[in-house]
């Protein structure tokens, strides 16, 4: 077969790269090379457009381990010769056509990221987003998203702890998928993904390959389309009994200490850990093909190499040692064959039946080599000029604000989303704390240590769309402030970055935006970012929208004490209710003017780094100063909802009274930033608040846990079982 | 008494129910592998909660023709203690070491929730409860919908095999307190001989200070009773 540049577009090989890629190889590619280049290259193995701002975020701390892109996962110190290794990932694209493969094997790929290294997954979490609850897509898109997850990880066997879930027009056509996984490893017995020593042996280990998911790399590297579903067959089929396996295999293999290095299947499968490991180590790997397990005869060396059969790893071994690894594999009824060795060739050579079938510099095809980098231009969106026009005087306070209060708790973006948690697993591995004593972030016991890891995942995407600057900065901010809020530490981040098209200067700003806003909420709050994944084309040629911008943040924080533990709940009858956080007259971007009042388009909240992060601090001392009996954090839905929130757990109501000089809806139901709920026994409110106080900060005795009634200035709002009641069921009255 | 845990290769439950046993008694238990039928001397042996096989075709089906299964049969059969917990108890079941089978949930989804439980019988596994009591036992399960036919379901109540109930959190057991349509709210059964006995909730997650809720314990602990008292 000839190769020209049209074979190349075909591939979704820009003209220059095949020039850039002639002139690598001082020839033209054959069709098996020209595909080895289009994944790798693709964005989603070479992050081409992105890489450049990516390189901004900060990357240190005296916990840090493995900073960003050095290895498949984030790795930081938590104490006790231990290490948290974390990532989180999307998997849109396949998600959008086929939920329920797309999810589950969105949740096996990111889980094998942290187990490849050595730690084993102790907890998972995940971040979703739909269009309308009520549109026949969603439910279709949901039911199969939540099976997949659950499916694969009630099997796998690692609690699925924590999550949050939006419900956005702009996600109609392409849900978002994000999942994260969490593990631990003893400092120093890590594994890297390295090919090191010329002559060691290379084996794949796991499921067999069959055709599945071939060119999925470059599937999720294009706008989703009418003609999608044709690219069916590059979604992944995951099977969790196999994951299981390969996991209790990694763990034993990796314990013997014969293992040099290894990695997991993803994308662009055998190229892609091939040619990273061999590049990594500036080494090279002899291929032998045709010794890969296959699930079917005669597959094409260019279909063995781009298959995305799920479930296999990559595994450089001590050679010599071959014997003792091979006992473990079959014990545990793996599939596995010695496929290759470890050259010092610095290319990538694979054979098919003894004939050399592509031969590459494993360093042109990686990002840090020679992958494509691309400076893409970006410019101020044109609806930031409807953003500017909003007038906050312009909206009236409505008079009946219990009706609002009713219909707020109704809102799909606010209510349980117990329909979904249900399907997950949360409790297997007997370490979440949260299943008992509910707080804003989600909260693991680390065995025979006294420590917990709080974890969290957090994007209000409307605030990153009205200003991504802004609002990427609270994304970061709201992830520690929960994790603050359940008595531990931020220490970290990782990040998962969902936008349109990156061709798209408008979209690009945005990406822009969000980079420059992590950075600064990271660096103020150190919390460094140790990785992550870029998801771009989440935008359709359907309706031609792109989702909102949507960096998602995951984060870790570390519980140092037991007796650390904050809870969100209201505990005793008269406990005072103190608001902490600055009082503002913000309604921009909330719940309530989104769904009440139809604005679309308004500011992101007010937000102020500094005073995020001193109240975040004073929070964390209060907590461990042990006065505090509750804490929770205002996102969306405001005060109101918050108060409702704690409430639900022992059905307690709450009197409060409002301040005068602030516009009575937005005190209620505003998303400004940097606000948070505390509890404390009548007793205490005095010396809580200076703490507050002696730091400048504003703190406001607003009421008292009271009966069973919710009541504002005097006016009963209603019971708060009532509330729970339409909390807890409207998703799953939706759902039946 | 020694205890013995199952590990099939989908097993994800062992280790939790190794920890819960160890923090009871102790003493260590032992890991019992799928392909062994060395028993290792146990007197106690768990079958733990997971997915065996993957279970892609029916719970328990590929695991009752295990080689361990096989040795825990000829050890039941000799009035060894057996007991299986969730995927355990499917496999029990499947294996007919206890009566009925376990169906897909009413609700045709995977639920994981804290649910309320009434001890009944008064049998090894039972008799340290206190029968008024709800006990509050975590259940996570796509099939753990108990059904017996008329014949089997009387057999069950005359010779007293019903372990436990699902109840509401003040022990009223109703459908509303059914979390999954087992046939009369049965969370738990035990053979007629009374030393193999069966449940779909996890005691092993309610077990531990540090997760505060330790009502599962009071059920380990019923198993110890002599030791505890001794």
């Amino acid at each position: 077969m000839q190769v020209t540049v049209e074979t190349a577009k075909e591939l979704g090989i820009l003209p220059e790269e095949f020039d850039k890629i002639k002139e690598v190889l001082g020839r033209t590619p054959n069709f098996t090379e020209l595909s080895i280049y289009s994944v790798m290259w693709s964005e989603h193995c070479s992050y081409k457009n992105s890489i450049v701002w990516l390189k901004t975020l900060p990357k240190d701390s005296d916990r840090m381990l493995a900073k960003a892109g050095e290895e498949n996962a984030g790795l930081v110190d938590i104490g006790d010769g231990l290490a948290c290794c974390f990532k989180i990932e999307s998997h849109n694209h396949p998600s959008a056509i086929e939920p329920y493969q797309g999810a589950a094997t969105g949740v096996g790929g990111i889980n094998r990221d942290i187990f490849s290294m050595g730690a084993r997954p102790i907890a998972q979490l995940n971040s979703l987003r739909f269009g309308k609850l009520e549109s026949d897509r969603t439910k279709w898109l949901m039911r199969g998203v939540v099976k997949g997850i659950g499916d694969y990880g009630n099997a796998f066997g690692i609690p699925t702890v924590g999550g949050e879930v939006y419900f956005e027009d702009c996600y109609h056509t392409n849900n978002l998928v994000n999942a994260m996984s969490v593990g631990i490893v003893e400092v120093g017995k890590t594994v890297s993904a390295s090919a090191d020593g010329p002559g060691n042996p290379v084996y794949i280990f796991g499921a067999a390959t069959g055709k599945d998911g071939i060119h999925g790399a470059a599937f999720a590297s294009k706008d989703i389309s009418e003609d999608s579903h044709e690219d069916l067959p590059s979604v992944q089929v995951g099977d969790p009994f196999w994951e299981k396996l390969i996991l209790e295999a990694s763990m034993e293999i990796i314990a013997t200490g014969a293992v040099i290095g290894m990695q997991d299947m993803g994308a662009a499968g055998i190229t892609c850990s091939t040619a990273e490991m061999s590049a990594k180590s500036q080494t090279g790997m002899e291929i032998h093909l045709d010794r890969v397990p296959m699930r079917q005869p005669d597959l094409k060396d260019w279909e063995i190499l781009l298959s995305e059969s799920q479930e296999r790893m990559l595994v450089i071994l001590e050679k010599g040692r071959e014997k003792e690894i091979e006992n473990i594999l079959e014990k545990w009824d793996l599939t596995f064959a010695q496929i290759g060795t470890v050259t010092d060739s610095g290319r990538v050579q694979y054979y098919m039946h003894g004939e050399l079938c592509a031969d590459i510099p494993a360093e042109s095809l990686v990002l840090g080599g020679g992958a494509p980098v691309y400076h893409r231009e970006y410019r101020e969106p044109a609806y930031f000029k409807e953003i500017e026009k909003f007038d906050a005087n312009a909206i009236e306070v409505p008079s009946d604000l219990k009706a609002v209060a009713k219909k707020m708790v109704k809102l799909p973006n606010i209510a349980s989303k117990r329909w979904i948690y249900r399907q997950y697993d949360s409790m297997v591995g007997t370490i979440n704390q949260g299943t008992n004593r509910p707080s804003d972030a989600s909260l693991v016991k680390i065995r025979d240590t006294e420590r917990s890891i709080a974890m969290s995942v957090d994007c209000n995407s409307r605030f990153v769309y009205a200003n991504p600057e802004v609002g990427c900065a609270i994304a970061v901010s709201e992830a520690a402030r929960n994790i603050v809020c359940t008595g531990a530490e931020p220490v970290a981040v990782t990040n998962c970055l969902n936008f349109g098209n990156p061709y798209n200067p408008e979209v690009y700003y945005q990406f822009v935006g969000s980079i420059k806003g992590m950075k600064t909420a990271c660096v103020a709050l150190n919390t460094p970012v140790t990785g992550g994944n870029v998801s771009f084309y989440n935008q359709s040629t359907i309706d031609g929208t792109a989702v909102f911008p949507t960096p998602t943040i995951g984060m870790v924080g570390i519980l140092e004490k037991p007796n650390h533990q904050m809870t969100l709940n209201f505990k005793n009858e008269g406990d005072v209710i103190l608001l902490v956080g600055p009082v503002t007259d913000d309604i921009a971007s909330s719940q309530y003017l989104v769904n009440w009042h139809g604005v679309q388009k308004s500011p992101a909240p007010y937000f102020d780094m500094d005073i995020e992060r001193r109240v975040q601090q004073a929070i964390l001392k209060a907590i461990r100063s042990g006065l505090v009996e509750s804490a929770h954090d205002i996102s969306e839905g405001g005060l109101l909802v918050n108060l409702l929130e704690s409430g639900f757990t022992f059905g307690k109501g709450f009197e409060i009274s409002t301040p005068s000089g602030i516009r009575k809806d937005a005190f209620l139901f505003g998303e400004g930033q940097s606000r948070v709920v505390l509890t404390c026994k009548a007793t205490y409110a005095e010396a809580l608040k200076i703490q507050f106080e002696e730091k400048g900060l504003d703190v406001m005795e607003i009421g008292a846990v009271q009966g069973t009634t919710a009541i504002v200035d005097g006016e009963i709002f209603g019971e708060i079982n009532d509330y729970r009641e339409d909390y807890d069921t409207l998703i799953e009255k939706a759902m039946a | 008494m020694k205890f013995g845990v199952v590990v099939f290769p989908g097993s994800n439950c062992d280790k939790d129910l190794i920890w819960a046993v160890e923090r009871a008694t102790g003493s260590p238990a032992v890991e019992l592998w799928h392909k062994d039928t060395d028993l290792k001397g146990c007197d106690f042996i768990f079958i733990p909660g997971g997915f065996s096989y993957g279970d892609y075709l029916r719970s328990g089906a590929i695991a009752k023709l295990s080689p361990i299964m096989g040795a825990i049969k000829e050890f039941a059969d000799k009035g060894g203690y057996v007991m299986g917990i969730c995927n355990g108890f499917q496999i029990l079941c499947e294996s007919g070491l206890l009566p009925g089978v376990l169906l897909r949930n009413n609700s045709m989804q995977f639920i994981c929730e804290n649910v309320y439980l009434k001890a009944e019988n008064n049998c090894l596994l039972t008799r340290g409860l206190n029968k008024e009591e709800a006990l509050k036992i975590p259940i996570a399960h796509g099939e753990g919908r108990y059904f017996i036919d008329e014949a089997g379901l009387n057999e069950l109540k005359q010779n007293d095999q019903i372990l436990f109930r699902y109840s509401n959190e003040k022990g009223e057991i109703s459908e509303d307190s059914n979390p999954n349509g087992s046939l009369e709210n049965i969370a738990g059964v035990c053979n007629k001989s009374k030393n193999v006995f069966g449940m779909m909730p996890h005691p092993e997650r309610a077990a531990d200070a540090v997760l505060f809720n330790e009502d599962g314990m009071k059920i380990i602990k019923s198993i110890l009773l002599e030791e505890v008292n001794a």
